[in-house]
């Protein structure tokens, strides 16, 4: 690269990894650097490929069933009859299922980021909904009008509560895109700012509110709460999405 | 048989360990198989590999502290990997990755966008990178990992992850670009 700029930098750029302030010393020299912008723009797009081709190999099943039988997993007293065997097989089915359930619902096993949701992409879609006409499909701060607005329209029902009283008053929502899935958006207002709340579900453990993170001006912070997952991005201070991440989650 | 009750207690521990393991643990075996099948370039080979990890993380389970068990698990995963090839395919992990950087890509969105499109090409690109990029790629874009996910598992610091990544994206991107170039043999 013949600019000031590492190509280290813009790699770090493009994957949501530089701090704000020097994300937008970055974004100041793309408007003048004609070589940093193409190569953004291939960079951005090789990473559109890799998405599109689906590369991801997942085990097969052959695989998974070899690893439990040499782990026994499924541990069973040789000792006693055949029908005892099966019958303390299906206690025992039964009692990892539910500590398997348990476990998911209840613990605070945690990893540092949302998987696989950048934070520039959280970033890019609350600035699409900025746009004229992007905000809400259905405009209502009427949570009953709201909830059942996204019936039929997801595989999932978001929660969704107005916080009027609390400061935090409920303009609408809208389906959005994130990391290829659909997801719920969930639009509140803050004095003249918006909040969008983008949620959708998981199957990994609760997580508590992470430290909010900052990119371009913006802030946002993410957990996971009973089988879903939230992340809540805006202009208005961290203090100010944290509140509201809590009354989402005591809702 | 005088040590009964001692021996049941420390079954009890056991089958708890496993349970513990089979929740927290496998659930990732994915993640191993998908690191391995990309480091090894081989489905056959990464079965036999991932399994191997899996028995490894097994037993180092009690070593476990409870952090990020994805990552815990690939950073086994990738150190069974690099054994493996050391023993089977040594030629591959001394390939230069130190190349020069200052060759600059002619690739433009445009032409990566086409050449980009299809699976069989790209898989063949990623396959022709030196295996340190190949798993910056795969850590990054097909697992989602974080720059400091990669740094645990890949055992290097976060600065060396973000100029691996950045090599890699161009080797990559020169690879579909110029695929006669870089499908030549080694």
């Amino acid at each position: 690269m013949s600019c000031d700029f590492s190509a280290t930098l813009l790699h770090a750029y493009l994957d949501g990894e530089l701090d704000a302030m020097r994300a937008s010393e970055f974004e100041r020299h793309l408007e003048t650097c004609r070589e940093c912008t193409v190569t953004l723009g291939s960079a951005e797009s090789l990473r559109a490929s890799l998405q599109r081709a689906q590369l991801y190999e997942t085990a097969p099943p052959e695989l998974r069933k070899k690893i439990r039988s040499k782990l026994k997993i499924s541990v069973a007293d040789a000792s006693r009859s055949p029908v005892a065997v099966w019958r303390w097989l299906a206690a025992a089915a039964a009692i990892l299922l539910v500590t398997g359930v348990a476990w998911f619902a209840l613990s605070n096993f945690r990893s540092d980021t949302p998987q696989s949701v950048t934070a520039a992409e959280v970033i890019d879609a609350h600035i699409r909904s900025l746009q004229a006409g992007h905000l809400t499909d259905v405009a209502s701060t009427d949570q009953h009008t709201v909830k059942p607005w996204f019936d039929g329209k997801l595989d999932f029902i978001p929660p969704v509560k107005d916080f009027m009283d609390e400061g935090f008053p409920l303009i609408g929502g809208r389906l959005d895109v994130l990391g290829e899935r659909n997801v719920a958006a969930l639009v509140y207002g803050r004095r003249k700012h918006f909040i969008n709340v983008f949620v959708w579900p998981t199957k990994d453990a609760d997580t508590p509110i992470h430290p909010p993170g900052s990119r371009q001006g913006y802030q946002w912070v993410h957990w996971r709460h009973k089988g879903m997952e939230f992340c809540a991005v805006s202009d208005v201070s961290p203090q100010d999405l944290h509140e509201l991440a809590q009354l989402i989650i005591q809702q | 048989m005088s040590t009964t009750g001692q021996g049941k207690d420390w079954d009890v521990l056991d089958s708890q360990d496993r349970a513990r393991f089979e929740q927290v643990v496998l659930p990732h075996l994915d993640a191993a198989f998908n690191l391995s099948r990309w480091l090894l370039r081989s489905r056959a080979d990464s079965e036999d590999v991932a399994q191997e990890a899996l028995l490894r993380a097994f037993r180092f389970f009690r070593g476990f502290n409870g952090g990020d068990a994805r990552a815990w698990l690939l950073q086994i995963v990738r150190n069974t990997c690099y054994t493996w090839l050391e023993k089977n395919r040594q030629v591959e992990l001394m390939t230069e990755f130190d190349e020069d950087l200052h060759q600059q890509s002619s690739a433009t969105p445009e032409t990566l966008a086409i050449a980009g499109d299809n699976r069989e090409r790209l898989a063949r690109a990623l396959e022709t990178l030196p295996v340190r990029f190949r798993e910056v790629i795969i850590l990054r874009e097909l697992e989602g990992c974080s720059y400091k996910e990669i740094a645990a598992i890949t055992s290097v610091p976060i600065g060396t992850v973000m100029s691996a990544l950045a090599r890699a994206r161009q080797r990559l991107q020169r690879a579909l670009t110029q695929p006669a170039q870089q499908e030549a043999p080694q």
